[in-house]
């Protein structure tokens, strides 16, 4: 029985991003894959609460796919985070609507590999950084996924989009047949 | 006429116009007055700047045939149907009873009762043009006594075409011969032939109009030219005029009843918007032609009959149409200010007395005076209306048997003044958060209506401190201003400023202007109408265009604070110069927010789809963007 995935994908200008549009052209129309663009759903912010729990419990794994702005997300992730993830639904008392569903952060940055660590430029790990996410997800009886990197997107040659394309594709596959 | 004479009428003409029409609306007497004074002062007997009476006649008739045709072009079957009671009923009962009651005064006064009836029949008209371009201007167009008032001249335009059959039946004179002349080529025939010829003729031109009008119509639609459509539409009008003043008629209700054939059909939208421009000239060259026309050697040779004759036509015609109107249960105040407003002669008057000297129906000596009169009568329309205007807001929102304003007292947190399509949504945000609010609204029908719904609305004129003190006003947080009719927001504004100082006000603007003068008189926050809508759609047409739904919600909002920010920039010049230098300065100013806009938006949206990507956009973009940025005003 394959699992469904669910891609909240968020790129306030997508239009102008090569990295995201070759990762989400590996999964968008893909069976048991449901790319939910955030920025094109909700331009002006308000999120429909209630569509969005609906969604999440429809499916099995939870992908948060966005450029790593400011080493977070772009605002409307937060936004999303603030009021999608309940009080007594997400966490907190009786809320274990997301227990056990998996959780993966699949991002794109602007800096190379080798910037994120103590000695770069960034001065910390990918891993650091993404700590809130992880705690977030952790609150919310998630399962933290290894996290999905693009590094030094806007440099990325054809053929260093086309190998990222290729392994979110296989990490699909992973999430769908697990 | 030479040319050089057409030139110098038009000079005189426009000169004319450009100084009194102004004038006569500033001290609020209304662009009619305005046209008909100065029709007066340079007609034959004042100033004789235009020479021939004849011509003016002849000028004026043109812009009788327009105007006619227009009219005529305005009554559809779907609004004779609404108004039918109203037309039948008050307009059938006033030509009646008026034209029975000028008959007897006619016989009376020793007529022979052929020539009382057509003197009778004649006088009960109104003046469509005059009193239609007043109501409108002075906004009561719309309301119930205004409906009423357009039905009756409606009853009254259509029933001239029985009244121009039926006059050759009442001849009792020999024609005389240039009168003859003067008329159609049938002329020389009996009467009932003639009336008979009319009706024959009418009949014409609607079978015309059924089968050969459309293929004609999109036969010269098909050219795509704009001009030739208007000249055909003239054309139409100038043809069909011709073809009743063969068979007898004047040329103004042949176009009249063209107009009407026209009404139906598809095209009338075009029509109308191709004729339109002329019209408003062509109406003011008719009123100052009527003003020019006033025979005032005539007036100063028999003053008292004139004046008897203007006074006995007014009142006589004022008190059917009130009583009338009440028969039909329309208030007191409407009534009044329905029966004053029609008391005039009409502009038909003219025509069906031509009419009916030529086919030797009235002799001159008795048309002569009525024309000065009718003439008088139409000039004092503004005047009596302005009259029936102030009886029904004194009437209506008085103390009298009618209806009192009907003000819940007590304690309310907002009043909403002006409950129609812009009121109801604030009052249903404020409710829905909880908040007390005070609706009041003058249109008795639509309170009625929305009282139907279950909604709590009061009855009565906001612009009265003590409507609104009654609401609250006094301890209330928040008056919203939503009424429609700018003068009346504007007014309102001024006065609750003043009376309630502490009181915080939010305004409808219906445009940039009414924007100004609410800012001059310190509302607190004011939303031009249509503003927030047309952003909205804008939005909307950048996504349907390609752009990502976020980026166009984006491309709205700056757009909005661009425009919001050049408002706030440009009342500040508004207010500061004359508006020749406002105009230059808005054109400067616009020009140096587009280009920042354009810069700001194509930053954010694109320019196109294709050039989105890569590199090299982004950086551009990026520069740009700075560039915007160290540019900007603030």
């Amino acid at each position: 029985m394959p699992k469904s995935v669910l891609i909240l994908f968020a790129h306030p200008s997508y239009a102008r991003s090569r990295a995201n549009r070759a990762l989400r052209a590996v999964a968008q129309d893909r069976d048991h894959v449901t790319v939910h663009d955030l920025y094109e759903t909700y331009p002006n912010f308000l999120i429909d609460v209630e569509a969005e729990q609906r969604s999440l419990l429809d499916h099995d794994h939870i992908v948060l796919m966005h450029p790593f702005f400011w080493y977070s997300a772009p605002s409307l992730v937060k936004e999303w985070l603030d009021v999608v993830l309940d009080y007594g639904w997400a966490y907190g008392e009786g809320g274990t609507a997301l227990a056990g569903k998996t959780w993966t952060q699949a991002i794109t940055t602007g800096g190379p590999a080798q910037s994120y660590c103590s000695d770069g430029l960034n001065r910390f790990s990918i891993e650091e950084l993404l700590r809130p996410f992880q705690a977030t997800a952790n609150l919310c009886q998630c399962i933290w996924q290894t996290p999905f990197i693009l590094h030094a997107s806007r440099q990325a040659t054809p053929e260093i989009l086309a190998e990222a394309a290729a392994k979110f594709s296989a990490m699909l596959e992973g999430l769908i047949d697990g | 006429m030479a040319e050089a004479n057409l030139l110098e009428s038009a000079f005189v003409y426009l000169t004319a116009t450009v100084v009194s029409v102004p004038i006569a609306k500033r001290i609020g007497l209304g662009s009619v007055l305005g046209y008909l004074i100065a029709g007066a002062i340079i007609g034959p007997y004042v100033l004789n700047l235009v020479g021939d009476p004849e011509n003016v006649m002849h000028t004026a008739e043109f812009g009788v045939v327009i105007m006619l045709f227009l009219i005529g072009l305005e009554l559809q079957p779907s609004l004779l149907w609404r108004l039918r009671t109203a037309i039948l009923g008050m307009g059938g009962l006033q030509v009646v009873v008026t034209g029975a009651i000028a008959t007897g005064l006619g016989t009376a006064l020793g007529l022979t009762w052929q020539v009382a009836l057509a003197v009778g029949l004649t006088l009960s008209l109104s003046s469509t043009a005059i009193v239609l371009q007043s109501l409108r201007e002075k906004g009561i167009a719309g309301t119930e006594a205004g409906r009423s008032t357009f039905a009756v001249l409606l009853f009254q335009d259509i029933a001239i075409i029985p009244m121009l059959a039926l006059f050759p039946f009442l001849a009792t004179l020999s024609v005389a011969g240039d009168g003859a002349a003067a008329k159609g080529a049938l002329a020389a025939y009996p009467g009932w032939a003639q009336g008979l010829a009319v009706v024959v003729a009418v009949g014409l031109i609607v079978l015309a109009g059924r089968v050969l009008l459309r293929p004609m119509f999109r036969w010269v639609a098909a050219s795509g030219l704009h001009e030739i459509l208007t000249a055909f539409a003239l054309l139409l009008v100038v043809g069909v005029a011709l073809l009743m003043q063969f068979v007898g008629i004047s040329p103004a209700l042949g176009a009249f009843v063209a107009g009407v054939v026209l009404a139906d059909s598809e095209f009338r939208h075009q029509i109308e918007s191709d004729i339109d421009p002329f019209r408003g000239l062509l109406l003011g060259l008719f009123f100052i032609s009527v003003g020019a026309g006033i025979n005032f050697a005539l007036l100063i040779a028999q003053p008292w009959l004139i004046l008897g004759l203007v006074l006995a036509l007014v009142l006589v015609k004022a008190s059917v149409m009130f009583i009338v109107a009440r028969a039909f249960g329309r208030k007191t105040g409407e009534a009044a200010l329905i029966g004053l407003g029609l008391a005039q002669g009409g502009e038909f008057a003219f025509v069906l007395f031509a009419f009916a000297k030529g086919a030797g129906v009235i002799p001159a000596e008795v048309t002569a005076p009525l024309i000065v009169a009718v003439a008088l009568s139409m000039a004092i329309t503004p005047l009596l209306l302005m009259a029936g205007d102030w009886a029904m807001r004194r009437l209506e929102s008085g103390s009298g048997e009618d209806r009192a304003p009907e003000v819940e007292e007590g304690h309310h947190d907002v009043i909403v003044a002006g409950y129609g399509r812009f009121g109801q949504i604030v009052g249903r945000m404020l409710s829905t958060y909880g908040y007390k609010i005070s609706v009041l609204d003058h249109d008795a029908d639509q309170v009625d209506v929305l009282r139907g719904f279950g909604r709590k609305v009061n009855f009565g004129d906001a612009t009265r401190i003590d409507l609104l003190r009654l609401a609250g006003a006094a301890e209330a947080k928040l008056l919203i201003v939503a009424i429609d009719n700018d003068e009346k927001a504007l007014e309102l504004v001024e006065t609750a400023r003043e009376a309630f100082p502490n009181l915080k006000i939010l305004a409808r603007a219906i445009d940039r202007r009414h924007a100004y003068q609410l800012m001059a008189a310190k509302v607190d926050g004011l939303e031009r109408e249509t503003f927030a809508a047309a952003v909205r759609l804008g939005v909307k047409s950048l996504q349907i265009m390609g752009k990502p739904a976020f980026a166009a919600e984006r491309a709205g909002m700056i757009f909005s604070r661009y425009d919001e920010r050049a408002l706030t920039a440009m009342f500040q010049d508004w207010q500061r110069v004359e508006f020749a230098d406002y105009q230059r300065i808005v054109r400067d100013r616009t020009a140096l927010e587009e280009e920042l806009l354009k810069r700001d938006m194509i930053a954010l949206v694109g320019k196109s789809d294709g050039d989105e990507w890569g590199e090299e956009t982004l950086e551009r973009e990026a520069f740009e963007r700075n560039l915007a940025r160290k540019a900007k005003p603030d």
